[in-house]
């Protein structure tokens, strides 16, 4: 949607605990109100059904917390990002947080185009042996194929090979009952991981869980191999206690 | 919190798992430990329709701008969320604070219809609370509902510890108020007090509760009794444990009695005389729930007295709320949670007097800013077409919705809706002439004095309006019919109605799926069985307790839903209970005979109800009440009210207006009833006059 006479504006957010089960959908629905009372003049679509003009990155899985997600809002009218900023904290529900907001260039090609990969944090309530649970990432990485099946809504199951999606995983702490998984993830359009799939590929389908994405990595920032048959472990590239930036 | 951690488990594995969770914008969180007297608010139903009840949001405002009372909000889990909680052992919890209900003092269950009374028990079960009322004691939160369907609490009285009956805003904080002092006596009669009290002056004055009344009450619960005698004081709470039903030998109900002293024998429902300002700082959801917007009342009441209507006869008296406080409300309703809809609630918005300035004025102040004004029940007539043409400019012009529940000029006088068939047509003319593609027509069948000819006459009309749209846009015309089956409620001209035989139903129904299929045609229609239900709980009594019980027991919950309902488990429950749905639903209702909600006094004269039963059925039509006063009762039962508000805000004359004793004036109607379709009802009805006690207490 390149219109040139429009403010691109691009805000990075925290979306809280307390909304993880809000669909992509609502949270939509949540800037669009935000931004209303934040009175931002947002800028809408044409035609007898005008949607407000407001692009997420990349949608989160339900049940999924945000720590930096990226979202793009357009504005009939300039308003300083500084501005925006301080309207739009007075509007936010407490569980959105807004990080940062900045001008983008008009002309940039849309945000969902550019993400590549994504970096989850997951802690789980397992009593399982830390070392146990080492050894399982372990052969999950070793894999070369992780064929599962996905149950689909009203639809026959599709069989994929997650082992491609799955860029790099490791257990990052294990203690008190509780392990915790650092996992990037690829998040392309028509190949994208999803940690609950990984979860369960560990065996720990059914337990409790809090999962996090810590990050988005977009095109620019960082050099991921394009789609292939070949998985891409990286061991020398990244360290998941300081990911690259 | 434990709750949290089994939450975690369960809510990935849940449908709309956001319905659990809270959190939303202007939700009211506030500090626990700090706020003495606490609330739960209870719709018996999904969080999409209960966070579209506009009732509970007006209560949530009010009771949280207490500083010393907090409100939070609890809805009915769906059944994969409700198994999930028995296998984890969650209580049923608050959104705000994820408090489990039994952590309440007081728990308001909001019951606007009869196919939420099984999740009633649902929820009270997740609670781990006792169903009945009985089985609860002064450790138990207070149970308590409100609502439209609470003009007959019978068949619910098991399981309340008080009704409210009528309007809510002043009585809530009333009975929160009640319950305070209550618990503050007996907090101070069963804790030592604290030495400084005990030698001061002032000591015994704060003892409060005289100790008779400590330790040997009249019933097992000597606090609960104290509690329940206090509020049934409080106008407009109905304590049922204080009253005992009687029933004839040929089962009917015969009356109803106090048996404890200085409880009223009537109930009068509670109204506000002006209503108070609108809520603006309603809760943004993040979930698309049905109604998804603001909504504010423009009017309650409605004066045009269609004879079928519950809300138009229970609602009264008319009361208008000023233009400048509606368009002020729009402004901050925008501010504080930026919906993108507005929604101007009334019976009849045709009737708002000021209904072309709102329209023009809403418009002009924020038409270009993509805001959408819903407006829902406009007459049929062509000035409803340019008011909904000025909301919808520019946008897509959706359904244009109609309900003149008859289809043929006899019956809708009826009814006592007349607008003629041409008239209709005519509007029809200029909806798809202006634009829109869609009209919805809203049919009911089983009328009283209705025939096949007035059934055939649904298709015939409905036909008709597609006609006008082809001529005008071609096969891009729609209409879409719903029809229900007529439910005939208390406290209306039609309680004296039997409900349609099923088989009759089924007939009709049938014949107009058949002709009513085709293309531009939509036909809806109602479940008979789930029609029966309602109509058995609608007119019930006290004998539908165990009734109710007993099919929750067996598995009904969630009966307004369609894929839920549970006929199975309804049908075994009445067997089992020695009940005859048909005795409450079909049976014949002589004239003056009692029924269980007649010591519920919702302001109108029996008699009133009955005049306006004969006048049905010998098809008159009496004119809206603004032009002319039939002299319901409303005024007589709140002339004090009345007088204490400008004359202009109520629909009703002004008390010792003259026209408040004009004599009752009745249009003949135009089109000459068949008196033979009469014959049947008239030999239902007890040919004797009314007797002397039915206008009693009007």
């Amino acid at each position: 949607m390149p219109d040139p006479a429009l403010q691109r504006l691009r805000l990075t957010y925290g979306k809280g605990e307390a909304i993880r089960f809000i669909s992509n959908l609502d949270l939509m629905r949540l800037w669009e109100r935000a931004a209303r009372r934040a009175r931002l003049p947002l800028a809408y679509s044409h035609g007898f059904n005008p949607q407000p003009k407001i692009a997420n990155a990349h949608a989160l899985p339900v049940g999924c917390a945000g720590e930096n997600e990226v979202i793009d809002l357009w504005l009939e009218a300039r308003v300083e990002p500084e501005e925006v900023a301080r309207r739009l904290r007075e509007a936010l529900p407490p569980a959105a947080q807004l990080i940062h907001v900045e001008e983008a260039d008009p002309r940039e090609p849309s945000l969902q185009s550019r993400v590549c990969a994504a970096e989850y944090r997951a802690q789980v309530q397992t009593d399982e042996m830390g070392h146990a649970i080492a050894e399982r990432v372990q052969v999950l990485l070793a894999a070369q194929e992780l064929p599962r099946q996905r149950a689909r809504h009203g639809k026959p199951p599709v069989i994929y090979d997650l082992r491609p999606l799955l860029l790099d995983l490791r257990l990052r702490g294990y203690g008190n009952g509780e392990a915790t998984f650092w996992m990037r993830l690829r998040a392309e359009p028509g190949a994208t991981g999803r940690p609950d799939e990984v979860l369960d590929a560990l065996g720990l389908a059914d337990v409790p869980r809090r999962v996090a994405r810590e990050r988005l990595i977009f095109a620019e920032f960082v050099q991921v191999a394009p789609a292939s048959a070949a998985p891409v472990i990286s061991d020398d590239d990244t360290d998941p206690e300081s990911p690259l930036e | 919190m434990d709750v949290e951690i089994a939450l975690d488990r369960i809510l990935p594995h849940v449908e709309k798992p956001a319905r659990y969770t809270g959190g939303e914008y202007n939700s009211i969180v506030k500090n626990w430990t700090q706020v003495p007297y606490r609330l739960a608010l209870a719709f018996p139903d999904t969080y999409e329709l209960g966070m579209s009840n506009l009732g509970l949001a007006i209560l949530y405002d009010i009771v949280n701008k207490e500083p010393d009372m907090l409100a939070e909000r609890v809805y009915c889990p769906w059944p994969d969320m409700e198994g999930a909680m028995r296998r984890e052992g969650i209580p049923l919890y608050s959104l705000e604070t994820y408090h489990p209900l039994t952590d309440f003092d007081v728990i308001g269950f909001s019951l606007p219809y009869e196919q939420l009374y099984t999740n009633v028990l649902t929820m009270l079960d997740l609670a781990g609370l006792p169903l009945r009322a009985a089985e609860r004691d002064e450790h138990h939160p207070l149970i308590i509902a409100g609502g439209s369907a609470v003009y007959n609490p019978e068949p619910m009285a098991d399981f309340f510890d008080a009704f409210i009956v009528g309007e809510g805003e002043e009585v809530i904080l009333e009975v929160m108020r009640t319950y305070g002092g209550w618990r503050e006596d007996w907090d101070q009669a069963l804790t030592p007090l604290p030495p400084s009290l005990l030698y001061s002056s002032r000591g015994a004055g704060l003892c409060g509760p005289p100790t008779a009344k400590f330790g040997r009450g009249s019933e097992g619960h000597p606090a609960k009794h104290d509690l329940l005698r206090r509020l049934a004081r409080i106008e407009g709470v109905y304590v049922p444990s204080f009253y005992e039903a009687e029933y004839n030998a040929d089962g009917t109900f015969a009356a109803i009695h106090p048996t404890v002293p200085d409880v009223p024998a009537r109930i009068t429902k509670r109204i506000v005389p002006v209503l108070p300002p609108p809520v603006t700082r309603f809760i943004v959801p993040y979930l698309d729930i049905v109604h998804n917007r603001a909504a504010i009342e423009i009017q309650r009441g409605c004066t045009r007295g269609c004879r079928f209507c519950h809300a138009g006869m229970v609602f009264r008296p008319v009361r208008e709320r000023p233009l400048a406080e509606i368009l002020q409300a729009v402004d901050d309703i925008i501010a504080q949670t930026g919906f993108e809809e507005v929604s101007f609630l009334s019976l009849s918005s045709s009737d708002y007097s000021k209904i072309g300035d709102l329209v023009r004025e809403t418009m002009r102040r924020h038409g270009d800013k993509r805001l959408s004004i819903g407006l829902p029940s406009l007459r049929i007539e062509s000035f409803s077409v340019d008011i909904m043409e000025q909301l919808e400019k520019g946008r897509r012009r959706s359904g244009f919705t109609f309900a003149p529940e008859a289809a043929t000029d006899r019956l809708r006088d009826v009814i006592n809706k007349p607008v003629s068939t041409d008239a209709l047509l005519q509007v029809a003319e200029e909806v798809y002439s202006r634009g829109w593609t869609t009209i919805k027509l809203y049919f009911m069948i089983g009328h009283p004095t209705q025939t096949m000819e007035d059934v055939r006459a649904i298709a015939r009309l409905a036909r008709q309006v597609l006609a006008v749209g082809r001529k005008h846009i071609g096969k891009k015309a729609n209409v879409r019919i719903g029809v229900s089956t007529l439910v005939p409620k208390p406290h209306t001209p039609f309680q004296w109605v039997p409900l349609e035989e099923e088989s009759l139903i089924r007939e009709q129904l049938s014949y107009l799926r058949d002709a009513l299929s085709g293309p531009g045609l939509h036909l809806n229609w109602n479940n008979p069985r789930e029609t029966l239900l309602e109509a058995v709980l609608s007119r019930g009594d006290r004998r539908l307790g165990r009734v109710i019980r007993r099919a929750w027991e067996l598995g009904a919950k969630l009966d307004g839903w369609q894929d839920q309902f549970n006929d199975a488990a309804w049908t075994q429950a009445y067997q089992e209970c020695g009940i005859d749905p048909d005795f409450y639903a079909r049976r014949p209702r002589a004239l003056d005979e009692a029924f269980p909600w007649d010591h519920i006094d919702v302001g109108l004269k029996k008699k009133f109800l009955a005049d306006e039963y004969q006048n049905a059925l010998a098809g008159k039509v009496i004119v809206d009440c603004r032009e002319h006063c039939f002299s319901c009762g409303i005024l007589k039962t709140f002339k004090e009210e009345r007088k204490q508000t400008p004359d202009e805000m109520w629909g009703c004359p002004a008390v010792g207006h003259r026209r408040t004793g004009a004599p009752l004036r009745i249009l003949e109607s135009p089109v000459p009833v068949d008196e033979s379709l009469l014959i049947p009802l008239s030999l239902a009805l007890t040919p004797q006059p009314l007797s002397p006690k039915v206008g009693r207490g009007g």
